[in-house]
């Protein structure tokens, strides 16, 4: 499979008064391939959603490089990007936020198509009503109504409809479903699914969730304060987690099983430091329970030590 | 153990309900909800938003009435005191004594203004009777209880000077100052992620242990129920629809709304691109409920009645559930 999105020493740096710096993403360097799901896991602060907007150029990062389907989209301003832009989609984590209030669904489902600049009204109905259709909306019922009369789980089909009516090829699904209740959780994931073997969209799907990551992904990438620490096929991240924190994280999950015994995470008390000052060398040191003095003065540098298989730690699990 | 006088449970509850009035008519956020606790047991109150968890526990300790126009109604006893009886006064000297509360954000339930080791010691000087340098000293005692490092310096600091996992700690102190009977935590660890949730719940765990307490755990987390709860409250659309040990809820539902729950939850044990079974449909709009089972129209287990008539919650020895159509003792959820 060849690589649809190829990020290279990306850095996203956000000013936070006094002359510093946030060092929300540091030098990642990261692929996606055709028609896969890529999961992309971290907790808060990991830089898993400033990541995201990044290679969407929202805004554009400070450093590296974004190649998108043969784009280099940090080289790329306006009426450029904006031609690139129906092929990258993105849906959000609150459904309810993401859509105008004020518009009715058909006109939000149908700007991107203004935007695109489809100007015959009869072709926009008839792929805005298409799509609509294919996400599980009743278009003459929901049409001309308004973002408040949907639950969440609704509005986030009509998300999901406003990303689709391009047939982009990636869409970036930043955290879809944490809003939601499980009952309506399943739904929508099932229409995620659905929808990419449709049309062939390759997706890059950010959660915190692992068990819901694991369900939806091919690969899995894992994110810690801005940096990679590890990426795998799903499989194999789950069977036998190379770094440290993969394993922690891992260990922490509450399963909804009485009899899964809870895991240690092996962790060192205390808390995540900040990404205003992260620490040096490898970030997750002063949590990890194998740390030495090399991971203090080194970065470890993301190295393949399987075939697929990359990671960012001197003293990997396995390997 | 053994808190309650006569052997009885310590918390009762009977027939509790909170309806709002709305332009649209009284909305029963919680219907006729009746459970026991028993001293040192752990309750798990799961359900998705809107099932009224949190109105009903918050309701039990009369922060959901006065002012927001709630009607409030049934029987809430506390080692035989009759909760809903007492004067405001009244309930403020129990609820400072015998029940501490968890919030979800710490942020919010934090005064932003005061410094954390005078938030712990407030309750120890108005409930125990402690002066200010005893109450003080005890705050730093019960901070490196919460494991909070360098508790004599984090005392005299604010609560936006802690990450958010540390405010949570200061809460938990602050609710277990007093020694109280009882614990309620609601949602306690969903703004926290997941590395932080793990301690956070090891901590309340090990102080309703080493204390004798008994906990509400409230949750929309059926992972988080699973590991800490002794027993399990289903809610659904207001009402408790299912009651059981949490091994019995895990392990072999009775309640169609229990059994597709759990079935819809992505398991790690899956391989990926496993089709989920979702639930059809969405909760029903608590202010326009018919006169059937809330559940009926997402159910594929309804029958004619389960449409024109409620269930009751029906008890099979210690374990309950609203359904006319149960599913077998002994199914098992193929996890």
């Amino acid at each position: 499979m060849t690589d649809l999105l190829r990020i290279t020493d990306l850095n996203v740096e956000y000013p936070v008064g006094g002359g510093r710096h946030v060092h929300a993403v540091s030098d990642v360097t990261l692929a996606v391939r055709h028609g896969e799901t890529l999961g992309l896991v971290g907790e808060s602060g990991s830089g898993k959603s400033s990541l995201a907007r990044a290679l969407l150029q929202l805004p554009p990062p400070q450093r590296g490089s974004v190649l998108f389907d043969g784009n280099e989209l940090t080289q790329m301003r306006g009426e450029a990007l904006r031609a690139v832009r129906p092929r990258l989609q993105m849906i959000f984590q609150d459904p309810i936020a993401s859509l105008n209030p004020r518009r009715r669904v058909a006109e939000i489902v149908a700007e991107p198509l203004i935007v695109s600049g489809v100007r015959d009204p009869a072709e926009r109905t008839r792929r805005v009503r298409a799509v609509m259709e294919a996400v599980g909306l009743d278009p003459d019922v929901v049409w001309a109504r308004r973002p408040h009369e949907f639950s969440g789980g609704q509005c986030q089909r009509i998300a999901i409809a406003r990303a689709l009516v391009l047939e982009p090829k990636l869409i970036v699904c930043d955290e879809p479903v944490s809003a939601l209740d499980v009952s309506i959780r399943a739904q929508i994931l099932n229409l995620l699914e659905d929808m990419k073997a449709r049309f062939g969209l390759t997706l890059l799907f950010i959660a915190h969730d692992l068990a819901v990551v694991k369900s939806v992904s091919d690969r899995v990438a894992v994110m810690y304060l801005g940096k990679l620490c590890e990426v795998a096929d799903s499989a194999s991240l789950f069977a036998t987690p190379a770094h440290p924190y993969t394993a922690a994280l891992m260990a922490a999950i509450p399963e909804p099983d009485p009899d899964v015994p809870l895991g240690d995470t092996k962790l060192k008390p205390g808390d995540p430091p900040s990404p205003l000052d992260p620490p040096s060398g490898c970030r997750f040191r002063t949590r990890c329970p194998h740390a030495v003095d090399r991971c203090a003065a080194e970065v470890p540098p993301l190295r393949e030590i399987a075939a697929g298989r990359e990671v960012a730690c001197h003293f990997p699990l396995i390997g | 153990m053994s808190g309650a006088v006569s052997g009885g449970p310590l918390l009762s509850v009977r027939d509790a309900r909170v309806g709002f009035g709305t332009v649209r008519g009284l909305l029963r956020a919680v219907d006729g909800v009746s459970f026991d606790l028993q001293a040192g047991r752990t309750l798990g109150v799961v359900g998705e938003s809107g099932s009224g968890k949190s109105v009903l526990v918050r309701s039990l300790i009369g922060l959901v009435g006065g002012g927001s126009g709630a009607v409030v109604g049934g029987q809430v006893l506390l080692e035989g005191q009759d909760l809903r009886g007492l004067s405001a006064a009244g309930l403020r000297e129990v609820l400072g004594r015998d029940i501490g509360i968890v919030f979800q954000d710490p942020m919010t339930s934090l005064n932003p203004v005061m410094k954390i080791g005078r938030q712990i010691g407030e309750g120890l000087q108005l409930n125990r009777g402690l002066d200010g340098a005893a109450a003080a000293r005890r705050a730093v005692e019960l901070l490196a209880e919460v494991g909070i490092p360098e508790p004599e310096r984090r005392a005299v600091q604010y609560p936006h000077e802690l990450s958010g996992g540390m405010r949570q700690r200061v809460a938990i102190a602050i609710a277990i100052a007093c020694e109280p009977k009882l614990l309620i935590a609601d949602e306690p660890t969903t703004a926290l992620d997941v590395t932080v949730q793990r301690q956070i719940l090891d901590l309340l765990q090990r102080e309703q242990r080493q204390r004798g307490m008994a906990m509400i755990l409230i949750t929309h987390d059926l992972g988080v129920a699973a590991g800490r709860a002794d027993d399990i409250m289903v809610m659904y659309a207001g009402r408790a629809v299912e009651m059981a040990t949490t091994r019995e809820i895990f392990r072999g539902p009775r309640m169609p709304y229990t059994e597709a729950l759990l079935r819809s939850l992505p398991r790690l044990s899956d391989v990926a691109h496993t089709r989920l079974s979702a639930i059809p449909g969405r909760p029903p709009d608590l202010a326009r409920r018919g006169m059937g089972c809330a559940f009926a129209p997402r159910c594929t287990y309804r029958s004619d009645r389960c449409e024109t008539e409620e269930p009751a919650l029906t008890r099979d020895g210690a374990r309950g559930f609203a359904c006319f159509n149960p599913l077998a003792a002994g199914s098992r959820v193929v996890a």
